[in-house]
């Protein structure tokens, strides 16, 4: 204060004018030292019941994938963990080349050639991803199955509003839950600008369809967006063979805790088309080298697309992503590798599979509603039972300890009371029977 | 003082060059024979037209490569605990520990965002006593935590204006958001993304809104004016009184970037100074950690008239019933802007660092940083080369930005030089080349969480960068020499010729150039 020449700390806010000064303390309560903090913020999360205090079988967006220890210990490097943005790369390579590797490994999971270093979460990627099909063929539709997740597609429908865009639902066939080709085929235009699908979809089941739907997109000339979830890519078919233009879909399964539904980790991929690229939204890191040539490194790339530079001529105006839950995925996908990937995918279709057989015996429940096979999420319909999911779900958590799925009855009424059932590696063949012989005791009372 | 800071040098390959075949970091659990008999190989359930031909070509590690190689990769990377990180705007103030391990607990970690109500009352407690606190810090009315990062903030602000307007009928008259130039790219870019076309207003000599220029930029097209208060410049827009008047008797809404919070915690409130909107960079004012990028948290607080607009759901509590719940009834809301209700992890810090900073804890971290901000403005302005453009002799807040545009005229050593020979110094360097109004701009922010030894150290460090300019150019023009690599071509990470943005392109790439060099 001395070397600046002032006698008091307020005189450094002498062009606040009076009036608009505070002149009262902020209503908050009394500072705590660190153990009364701890005490506090425990006993408050003491109060909640997590998964691992009862068997929980809920998943729509948000998957519970056990995460190894070697990634919670990596996210712990503080030199990753508190530093920004790389807009230095010669101190940053740390982060930058974990960011490049990030995208490489999601490239290669998707089957896409460039991808960028995340998005807030699917639902947000989803709404980019629309707006970056009209950038390129500067259309007003997009198509989207009508089973598709709501949030995803309240979160698109807040996206493109300002684009005074047309969301389109494309039927699905009450059979197997898949898209109804004809529909899709009358709803596609020149005004299309994108379709979009889910894989596997919001209620479990897999789009099967995939290259009648992209030669349907492509016919007339729109971009094909695939949303997908990526723990199943060990298994299934990724985007980029069967021609989609896009790829998004949740990365926090991928190393990731559920954290009461974020952080989350947005996957965005595009081919290779520079036109493709040049629209990107969001940071991208690219492999250079150093001026002199004798180096290989990492920066950012394409930053003109950017909000930084480009300002209200940016692709985007996301800056803060979710890079270090992009760094959690990609120390699990090395963890796990090319055949840890398929065993999981395995290990979850079979177990999954095991579940809806075992639900399915019961009287008066189908499990799951569509004949089409099912990756990890499956619809469980009670509606000949005579009860109420919400009942159901009621009587398990309070007479059982054992959280059901999600019940989706009043997202879509039109499935009656049906109940979305998520299963995982995480999720022990006892735990599955032990849901099976209590809802049997739930479904079994008169009341 | 010499530069005698050391980062790692691994040359540690890209990962997809590591490892060996068959090798792996992690095993699962099996599945139970019977199991497995009685569902059969799944993969044979699967349609052909979508099971997979091809494994992925991921890396195939053990578990301690995969430790090494992230720990390497670590150690060429520099975080608030490595240092000093004036980076300017950015607020890279110290991150407490503990909130890191209160995050990790599985009372939050392990909690499923569609769980029963009953089961989430601590998760939803937190969450709704941070939003009340956050109205109380910004002098605003209600609180939404739902955005990811400040930008996510920013455009459902935009959005909830443009709702506004569109209730009134406005909205296609009001299609104009105005911006001063000095403003964060997020401003116009979140604007745009919010279907506005935005009208940018110079600043004045001071560095602050031209009351005139915004008089006349004003009009019944006008849908509302982004500023940030303290500016970009570290300046207090000290007409903001009027400026608001202005905005609303044009029958716009006033938006407060709050990227600049920090330095007015406790003092004054921008809903008291008369802005409609305002968002919150968590990640920045409340300590919690930026990860290399993210993530983040961008609350948004909101006068009266428009909390009717904000997203599903809002978290509220039942005094009747004594219960926290999830509010998705709210038939005016925009929708949604992201899945679920945060990043709820981020948010839980920021919790924790309030408890721990209460009312005058806030208010000092306030003090301090404006206070260490002007104690620089003193001393580097003592540095030949360095000059302070705007408002000489007037407080600064929590930032300062000096031009080093007579250096660079006199010696050739630019900004973006100074920057990187303040890395082999072991500092991170300002944000340089922003705010556009500033020629040869290092924009800096040194925080509250710094001691003056360090800020001495840091002045001493541009000091002899200053000599080192006018001594030998060179030096600075090709610094830096110390970090984990020296000056990369950013123009090669770009160029369509050139460009890998995979692995996979960058192999894809050299089959072209080795096919080429064949015929």
């Amino acid at each position: 204060m001395q070397q600046i020449g002032i006698k008091a700390i307020d005189e450094l806010y002498s062009d606040v004018p009076q009036k608009l000064r505070l002149k009262r303390k902020l209503n908050l309560p009394k500072a705590m030292s660190e153990q009364e903090v701890k005490k506090h913020v425990e006993a408050l999360l003491s109060k909640n019941t997590s998964t691992r205090d009862m068997p929980t079988f809920l998943g729509a967006g948000c998957w519970p994938h056990y995460v190894p220890a070697a990634v919670d210990n990596i996210m712990q490097r503080s030199e990753l963990l508190t530093s920004y943005t790389p807009y230095q790369p010669e101190i940053s390579q740390g982060m930058l080349q974990a960011l490049f590797e990030y995208q490489s490994m999601i490239c290669e999971l998707t089957a896409m050639d460039a991808a960028n270093s995340s998005m807030y979460d699917w639902a947000s990627a989803l709404g980019e991803a629309v707006r970056m099909a009209v950038r390129v063929n500067n259309r007003t539709e997009a198509i989207v199955p009508k089973l598709i997740h709501p949030e995803r597609l309240a979160t698109l429908q807040t996206y493109v509003e300002p684009l005074k865009m047309h969301i389109r639902k494309a039927e699905y066939n009450r059979e197997t839950g898949l898209i109804n080709i004809e529909n899709l085929k009358q709803l596609v235009s020149n005004k299309t600008a994108a379709v979009y699908i889910e894989n596997p979809s919001y209620l479990g089941f897999i789009e099967s369809q995939v290259n009648e739907i992209a030669e349907i997109t492509h016919d007339r000339r729109a971009l094909f967006i695939v949303g997908v979830d990526p723990t199943s890519l060990g298994i299934l078919k990724p985007p980029g063979d069967y021609d989609a233009d896009i790829a998004i879909g949740e990365g926090q399964p991928l190393g990731n805790h559920l954290n009461y539904g974020g952080p989350l980790l947005g996957l965005f991929a595009c081919k290779g088309e520079t036109e493709l690229i040049r629209q990107m939204p969001g940071r991208v890191i690219g492999m250079t080298t150093t001026l002199k040539g004798d180096k290989t490194g990492f920066c950012m790339a394409l930053q003109t697309r950017e909000q930084h530079i480009r300002r209200e001529r940016a692709t985007s105006n996301i800056c803060t992503n979710e890079a270090l839950c992009a760094v959690a995925s990609t120390v699990y996908l090395a963890l796990l590798g090319p055949d840890g990937l398929r065993e999981l995918g395995e290990t979850i279709m079979t177990r999954s599979q095991y579940a809806m057989h075992k639900l399915n015996q019961m009287a008066g429940v189908k499990a799951p509603l569509f004949s089409s096979a099912h990756f990890k999420e499956f619809t469980v319909n009670f509606d000949k039972t005579g009860k109420k999911v919400h009942t159901i779900h009621e009587a398990l958590l309070k007479q059982h300890k054992i959280h059901g799925g999600k019940d989706i009855s009043k997202e879509f009424p039109e499935l009656g009371q049906t109940s979305l059932y998520c299963i995982t590696e995480t999720h022990s063949r006892n735990e599955i029977d032990r849901l099976a012989k209590s809802l049997k005791a739930v479904l079994g009372r008169k009341r | 003082m010499k530069p005698l800071y050391r980062q790692a040098q691994w040359n540690e390959p890209v990962i997809f060059k590591l490892g060996g075949k068959g090798r792996r970091g992690c095993t699962l659990p099996t599945v139970d024979d019977d199991v497995g008999k009685l569902v059969g190989n799944v993969a044979d359930t699967l349609p052909k037209s979508i099971r997979r031909s091809q494994r992925p070509r991921l890396p195939e590690l053990s578990e301690v490569e995969v430790v090494r190689h992230f720990t390497r990769l670590s150690q060429m990377n520099y975080g608030v605990d490595s240092g000093f990180y004036p980076l300017g705007s950015c607020t890279m103030k110290y991150n407490p520990k503990i909130n890191d391990l209160l995050a990790g607990a599985t009372g939050l970690s392990e909690l499923h965002p569609d769980q029963s109500e009953e089961t989430v009352q601590g998760i939803l407690e937190i969450l709704y006593t941070l939003s009340q606190w956050l109205a109380e810090i910004t002098g605003t009315d209600e609180v939404c935590l739902q955005p990811s990062a400040g930008a996510h903030g920013e455009l459902l602000g935009a959005l909830l204006m443009r709702a506004c307007h569109k209730r009134n009928g406005d909205s296609d008259k009001r299609t104009e958001l105005i911006v001063p130039d000095s403003a964060h790219g997020t401003n116009p870019a979140s604007g745009t993304m919010a279907g506005f076309k935005i009208v940018v207003v110079p600043s004045n000599s001071n560095g602050t809104v031209d009351l005139k220029a915004l008089k006349a930029a004003v009009s019944e097209k006008t849908a509302g004016l982004m500023l940030t208060n303290p500016n970009t410049l570290g300046i207090f827009e000290e007409d903001i009184a009027e400026i608001a008047d202005i905005i609303h008797e044009a029958g716009g809404l006033l938006y407060y970037d709050g990227a600049n919070l920090n330095a007015i915690m406790g003092k004054t409130r921008p809903g008291d100074m008369g802005y409609d909107v305002v968002h919150i960079n968590i990640h920045k004012t409340f300590g919690t950690p930026h990860g290399g990028g993210g993530p983040g948290a961008g609350p948004i607080g909101v006068c009266k008239e428009l909390a009717k607009f904000l997203p599903v759901p809002q978290i509220a509590y039942d005094t009747k019933r004594k219960r926290y719940h999830l509010d998705y009834n709210r038939p005016e809301s925009v929708g949604k802007v992201r899945g679920f209700y945060g990043s709820v992890a981020v948010l839980l810090r920021a919790f924790a660092y309030i408890l721990s900073m209460g009312a005058e804890g806030l208010e000092e971290a306030a003090e301090i940083s404006v206070l260490n901000a002007n104690y620089l403005v003193k001393k580097l302005s003592e540095i030949r080369g360095f000059e302070l453009p705007y408002a000489k002799g007037r407080p600064r807040k929590h930032e300062c930005v000096f031009s080093v545009k007579p250096m660079s005229k006199e010696t050739g050593v630019r900004a973006a030089d100074v920057a990187k020979r303040l890395l082999d110094y072991g500092l991170h360097s300002p944000t340089t080349y922003f705010p556009l109004v500033v020629e040869e701009a290092l924009m800096i922010e040194p925080t509250e969480s710094i001691e003056k030894e360090e800020l001495d150290r840091f002045v001493e460090a541009l000091r002899q960068i200053s000599d080192e300019a006018y001594s030998d150019p060179n030096l600075v023009k090709n610094a830096p020499y110390n970090a984990a690599i020296t000056r990369l071509d950013e123009v090669k990470a770009s160029h369509p010729k050139t460009m890998a943005l995979s692995w996979r392109m960058h192999q894809n790439r050299n089959v072209i150039k080795a096919a080429a060099s064949k015929v």
